[in-house]
């Protein structure tokens, strides 16, 4: 799950790591009254989404006075905000944060992430700050610092010391960087986070370590014992089908192609999706029924894949297991029949109880083509979004 | 043979007395599998369906001298379910459960280390001999004995597999489902040793998907060590970055973990990938010609 800069904030401010002073507006008065109490020469406007990238499409503005930080408020909110990571269509800003401006020396990078291979969460630091870490990995992957974590006893203090030197830290500025690294991985595992990123992280002419901007995520898995987090969800930042997918205990993503897929189990789910795509037409969605889907949760699917105006036909795939075919049909027919259905639906069937899955549908009086295998369903897929066009 | 589990192993089910637990032991009694101990805490001294049930798995494998785990308890517990089993003396442990939080895995993974247990999952479908045994979910009559192993970090798209082999009838020796979780035990290099080992099998069915670099080092693997056939497919060719496909681990995340690179890599480590999974089956049944 992830969350805005402003929450991300305020979780790192309970484990004591700093952040510059400021609060969240939702009006450009409200903009306005937070900077005349901030004071300071600089104000930093900062839209709140989701996205990255907010610096280049424009989303961080500095402002001299209050009056002119309301103004870049009231520009901001309100607006649709595209960015290199919204996509063309950008994003509503419904949140600015203003925030006092802070003395910087110098900026660095500073993370932690899920390192799958060695199974560890990794402690890593740059004196890039400001550039996205990934470039900074391709470019000159010598120049990052890590240090893997030990999940059982933590961050030890001699790894953030190595790290403060390896940053070029001197004085002061060592022992407020060691105490940051350790309040931000505290940040980290006491929120079962899968993301920490600070960056940049600033060095102040104080020698006091600052987080400029801060961005977190969440491993959904564990959110069922962090319900602090879970409130943080502002499900505007979300695709509204996706959301109404999500209560129905359907794992669906939208995508923008005409073939709405409904497959069981993720790794089949996304092979349909590929064998679409070789076969000459596009994938709608991504769109998982789970194992144990009943009709009632597969009527849900089918409803949700065919509300994508831009799906011109529909391919479910099952290979029953513990779901069985004769549920899947049930559940088709039923929709089919309640819902009303104007596309071509191409139905294979495999495995447990396949034959009365089969026989449901040549019954049921609806118009459906029936794939024999995989090749065959991607095959009538792309014969019928063909002539369709 | 097989590897990891044949007719000789003695299943023990932890989370037995639950509506998951005492379907899918049932399931695995049909096929076979000797189910032999049931581990609920609190419920130690019923029975179910006929299998004891302990409360703690040191207890039952100190009664019936269980050598493997089946574990489907919901995912608050999991992790400690699995420790348990490992602190049990359990070689063998098959964790189906999906969702478990990844800190919990990687406590785990470290509470392992230096043990002699085996940990086959999270978020798996588990592991088949078929004709022998079956530890997990996966639909057993698809299945059917013979030259290829099938190692995948899916479920549903391993039983497609499966099914595309046995209707050409070509059987398996072991398949092995090793999860959708980023944080997972048993991992394909782990699999692809065993399969080197086992002299019958002749050919190996390699499924993986997008996220991690696991499919990279398997075939960096491969390329050095591994002297059978391989056949590969990775899922996720059209998926968006930055999505978690359905699996917690199918993630493209900073660029990295794409089905392209992962393709790639396989291809340079000797790797016979095919681009539609349509073609698995009859991929393998040309390699075995092949060899013949």
């Amino acid at each position: 799950m992830k969350i805005h800069e402003y929450q991300a904030k305020q979780i790192l401010i309970k484990h004591g790591v700093k952040v510059p002073q400021g609060q969240v507006a939702t009006t450009a008065a409200e903009a306005g009254e937070i900077a005349r109490d901030l004071g300071g020469k600089i104000i930093a406007v900062k839209a709140q989404i989701h996205a990255g990238g907010r610096g280049k499409g424009g989303g961080i503005k500095l402002a001299k006075s209050p009056e002119e930080a309301e103004e870049w408020a009231g520009q901001l909110l309100g607006s649709k905000l595209v960015t290199p990571q919204t996509g063309p269509e950008g994003r509503v800003v419904n949140r600015v944060l203003i925030e006092k401006g802070v003395d910087i020396d110098k900026e660095f990078y500073l993370g932690i992430v899920i390192d799958r291979s060695q199974q560890r969460p990794v402690l890593m630091a740059s004196r890039e700050g400001g550039v996205e870490i990934e470039e900074v990995a391709q470019r000159s992957p010598e120049l990052i610092l890590k240090e893997p974590v030990h999940p059982g006893v933590g961050l030890q203090a001699f790894q953030t010391r190595k790290i403060a030197f390896g940053l070029g830290l001197e004085g002061k500025a060592v022992a407020n960087a060691t105490r940051f690294m350790s309040a931000l991985y505290q940040a980290f595992e006491s929120s079962d986070a899968s993301l920490a990123e600070i960056n940049p992280l600033v060095l102040t002419a104080e020698g006091e370590l600052c987080a400029l901007d801060a961005k977190m995520t969440f491993d959904d898995s564990a959110l069922y014992r962090h319900a602090e987090i879970m409130e943080m969800r502002d499900l505007d930042e979300e695709e509204p089908l996706e959301i109404e997918a999500s209560h129905h205990q359907l794992n669906y993503i939208k995508l923008d192609g005409q073939v709405g897929c409904m497959v069981n189990g993720a790794g089949l789910a996304m092979a349909t999706m590929d064998i679409i795509k070789l076969g000459g037409a596009s994938p709608a969605n991504f769109l998982d029924v789970g194992g144990g889907a009943n009709v009632e949760q597969v009527k849900n699917a089918f409803r949700i894949l065919l509300s994508d105006e831009n799906v011109k036909a529909v391919l479910i795939n099952i290979f029953g297991g513990i779901m069985r075919c004769d549920v899947v049909a049930e559940g088709v027919v039923q929709a089919a029949q309640d819902i009303g259905v104007d596309v071509p639906v191409v139905v294979r069937l495999a495995g447990t109880n396949v034959e009365q899955g089969r026989e449901i549908l040549k019954n049921s009086g609806l118009d459906f083509a029936v794939a024999t295998d995989m090749a065959d369903a991607a095959r009538k897929v792309s014969d019928l979004t063909n002539t369709e066009e | 043979m097989a590897i990891w589990i044949d007719q000789d192993s003695k299943v023990l089910v932890q989370g037995l007395t639950g509506k998951e637990g005492s379907f899918h032991a049932g399931q695995c009694r049909e096929y076979g599998t000797q189910i032999v101990a049931g581990v609920t805490p609190g419920k130690g001294g019923a029975s179910q369906d006929g299998v004891p049930v302990f409360n703690t798995v040191k207890e039952a494998v100190e009664e019936t001298g269980a050598d493997c785990s089946m574990i489907l308890v919901p995912p608050p517990f999991a992790a400690d379910a699995i420790m348990e089993a490992v602190d049990g003396g359990v070689p063998l442990v098959v964790c189906i459960t999906e969702g478990i939080p990844v800190l919990d895995m990687l406590r785990v993974t470290e509470f392992m280390k230096g043990t002699k247990s085996r940990l086959i999952g999270p978020n798996c479908p588990g592991i088949i001999s078929p004709g022998k045994s079956k530890i997990g979910i996966m639909p057993g009559p698809i299945h059917k004995e013979g030259p290829v192993g099938c190692i995948s970090r899916s479920g549903t798209l391993t039983y497609e597999a499966v099914g595309q082999l046995s209707s050409r009838d070509i059987g398996q020796s072991t398949c092995i489902g090793i999860g959708g979780d980023p944080i997972i035990g048993t991992g394909f290099i782990d699999a692809l040793t065993a399969f080197n080992e086992d002299p019958e099998t002749e050919a190996v069915v390699m499924i993986g998907e997008i996220g991690g670099s696991a499919e990279e080092e398997a075939a960096d693997y491969i390329k050095a060590h591994f002297d059978k056939p391989v056949l590969g497919f990775i899922a996720g060719q059209t998926a968006p970055p930055g999505r978690r496909m359905g699996h917690a681990g199918a993630i493209i995340s900073q660029g990295k973990g794409t089905a392209r690179e992962k393709i790639e890599k396989m291809r340079e480590g000797g790797v016979q990938v095919v681009d539609s999974p349509a073609d698995i089956g009859s991929g393998m049944e040309m390699i075995l010609q092949e060899r013949v």
